[in-house]
């Protein structure tokens, strides 16, 4: 029982601090995106050796350590705080947040409204 | 040594904390001394300082706790300016260093905002390392912070520890209804809740948070967005409301909606306020508060003068390899800032003085006379001189010329159409937007003009005027307004009245 992050995440940080099992792993500075994992710096710049980075451009949840918050708080905080729709997938690859249910935007009409902006 | 816990190139963050930004002379000129002192070298609260005086915002807060309508948190682009929109999200130390670079290469700046791209007070941690560490190494750069303000009762003692003398809190709203058309969700003690329910509780915070500000002697700024057929007519209670509660000024700003912005507005194709109708509701609010109107709504990592962002040449790449004197910066900073306060002293004076000399008690027949009706002028300034060439103007400032003298009332963008003489093919359509811009106004003041763009707007009914270069905006616009009044224009309305 695991929740996953995909690269559709934008690195907004909301997420990691709520997260009762400290699962969640933030991206990599840049220049330190090749190569193995390393300790990770922490959001004050200190080194915070306990969790690796993820290794990729975007937020990773950790699925041995990821319990969907049951036993802590009702919802996922994850899933409760993040503004991006499809960013949080659960074990089914079902979308969390689906398209819609944050922003409003019915999709048909965002697809319009892309259609649009290509069209000019 | 170099922490970056965000790639520069990665974080999308967009944000939703509208930026700082100020008022009038004449409105700086009705606060108390007291605040007039807090507030005078502060471009973004006060209207005579921002020619003067250049602020930043350090883009240290990505995350937020709520949602607005007119954000979008997957937008970056370089090219835009508006609140929420940023390039690079640093680290406190990050911050620290970018602002003591900027404070020593612009000793104008005087004041370091954080305000997003998220908000604030949802990453304490980060906001508050960045204000203890600047009070520390800079302790001549005031420090304020712009929320949204769902967390603010929470935080309010925190801010008062670190010295922040200036609060804005974004109120879009008082009343849940109009709230639920404007913040789809918050989130909050661990859950996110949609629609009314959210926003009664955002709503409710706001207002503690402000009064708990009040309390303890912090100013504080209401930056509300003007959403028309949302918010517009709202807007007038809200003003009032927060004017009883202390706030000290009410900044009215309009929506910024397109489609390409990705935002609930922009796409759903909810329009922006028109320039008079703007006016047209700070006008109404102005009874009741003071009203700020050179906000020019800038970035969450905005450096310089507003209306004129220095981003680009203060980029991680290059502030790394950039070495300061602090102490050095700090020396000319400080005498900087006493020229330009007893330059904007000298001003003040010298506005108030003609009220002491000039009353006389006039005949009769020449009190009666009709005063002549208000005009509304734009100008190309710079430095709070009429000093820019009308192609170079990316902007220009509006001023409302009556007998009661002459009053900034806001600004309009515009697009440089005279780049260069390469660029001059496509330059037709852009003066075209720039007179579109322009409407309501009779006047253009500017240093120098072109012979096509000048038969344009007077096409379009908007006398251009360029006998007033590098003079004081408010003389030169008086000066305008006299010759106009002697020439007996102004009694009745405009004759090319596209008017607001």
């Amino acid at each position: 029982m695991a929740l996953e992050i995909i690269e559709s995440c934008v690195n907004c940080w909301a997420c990691a601090p709520l997260c009762p099992n400290q699962a969640i792993i933030p991206p990599a500075p840049r220049e330190k995106r090749a190569g193995p994992p390393q300790a990770f710096l922490g959001p004050l710049g200190g080194e915070r050796s306990d969790a690796a980075f993820s290794g990729g451009s975007h937020f990773l949840i950790d699925a041995d350590k990821c319990t969907e918050c049951v036993g802590d708080h009702a919802d996922a905080q994850c899933v409760a705080i993040c503004p991006i729709e499809g960013a949080i997938l659960d074990e089914l690859g079902v979308e969390m947040n689906p398209p819609g249910s944050l922003t409003g935007i019915p999709p048909e009409r965002w697809a319009a409204a892309q259609a649009e902006i290509a069209a000019r | 040594m170099d922490l970056p816990v965000i790639a520069p190139e990665a974080p999308k963050a967009g944000g939703c904390s509208a930026g700082s930004c100020g008022s009038t002379a004449s409105q700086v000129d009705g606060m108390s001394d007291e605040i007039r002192a807090r507030v005078q070298d502060h471009p973004c609260y006060s209207e005579d300082a921002h020619h003067y005086f250049a602020r930043m915002h350090v883009a240290v807060a990505p995350a937020c706790n709520i949602q607005c309508h007119y954000c979008n948190r997957k937008y970056d682009c370089a090219n835009e300016s508006r609140p929420g929109v940023v390039s690079e999200v640093l680290t406190p130390a990050q911050a620290v260093k970018k602002t003591l670079v900027v404070a020593a290469t612009i000793p104008q700046m005087t004041v370091l905002g954080i305000a997003g791209p998220g908000d604030p007070l949802a990453n304490p941690e980060r906001t508050f390392e960045t204000f203890r560490q600047l009070a520390e190494k800079a302790p001549d750069i005031k420090l304020c912070v712009s929320t949204n303000g769902l967390a603010l009762p929470a935080h309010v003692e925190e801010l008062a520890k670190h010295n922040i003398d200036h609060v804005t809190i974004t109120i879009n709203c008082v009343d849940p209804d109009v709230g639920a058309k404007i913040y789809p969700w918050i989130f909050w003690k661990n859950k996110r809740i949609h629609g009314r329910e959210g926003a009664a509780i955002l709503i409710e915070q706001q207002q503690k948070g402000l009064e708990m500000l009040v309390a303890r002697g912090i100013l504080v700024k209401v930056n509300s967005v003007l959403i028309p057929g949302v918010n517009d007519q709202h807007l007038k209670e809200v003003s009032k409301i927060v004017k009883a509660k202390g706030a000290f000024l009410h900044n009215v700003m309009p929506l910024i909606a397109e489609a390409e912005h990705g935002t609930f507005y922009g796409v759903m194709g909810q329009r922006s306020p028109k320039p008079a109708e703007l006016k047209e509701l700070q006008d109404a609010c102005a009874g009741d508060m003071n009203m700020m109107r050179h906000c020019r709504q800038c970035r969450a990592d905005a450096v310089g003068l507003l209306g004129e962002d220095r981003g680009d040449e203060f980029t991680l790449d290059k502030i790394e390899a950039m070495e300061i004197d602090y102490a050095a910066a700090m020396q000319v900073r400080a005498e900087l800032r006493a020229q330009v306060t007893a330059e904007l002293e000298a001003k003040r004076q010298k506005a108030h003085a003609p009220a002491t000399q000039v009353i006389q008690f006039m005949p009769r027949a020449e009190a009666a006379k009709p005063a002549g009706r208000p005009v509304l002028m734009a100008v190309a300034a710079k430095g709070g001189l009429v000093a820019v060439h009308f192609g170079h103007a990316r902007e220009f400032l509006v001023y409302e010329a009556s007998a009661a003298g002459a009053k900034f009332v806001g600004h309009r963008k515009a697009e440089q159409y005279c780049a260069g003489d390469e660029t001059c093919g496509d330059g037709e359509s852009v003066l075209d937007k720039t007179i579109r811009a322009l409407e309501g106004c009779e006047v253009v003041l500017c240093s120098k003009i072109g012979f096509e763009p000048w038969g344009n707007l007077e096409t379009a009914g908007i006398q251009p005027n360029g006998e007033h270069a590098m003079e004081p905006i408010e003389e030169a616009v008086m000066a305008v307004w006299n010759e106009m009044l002697a020439a007996g224009k102004l009694d009745a309305k405009p004759a090319a009245a596209k008017c607001a």
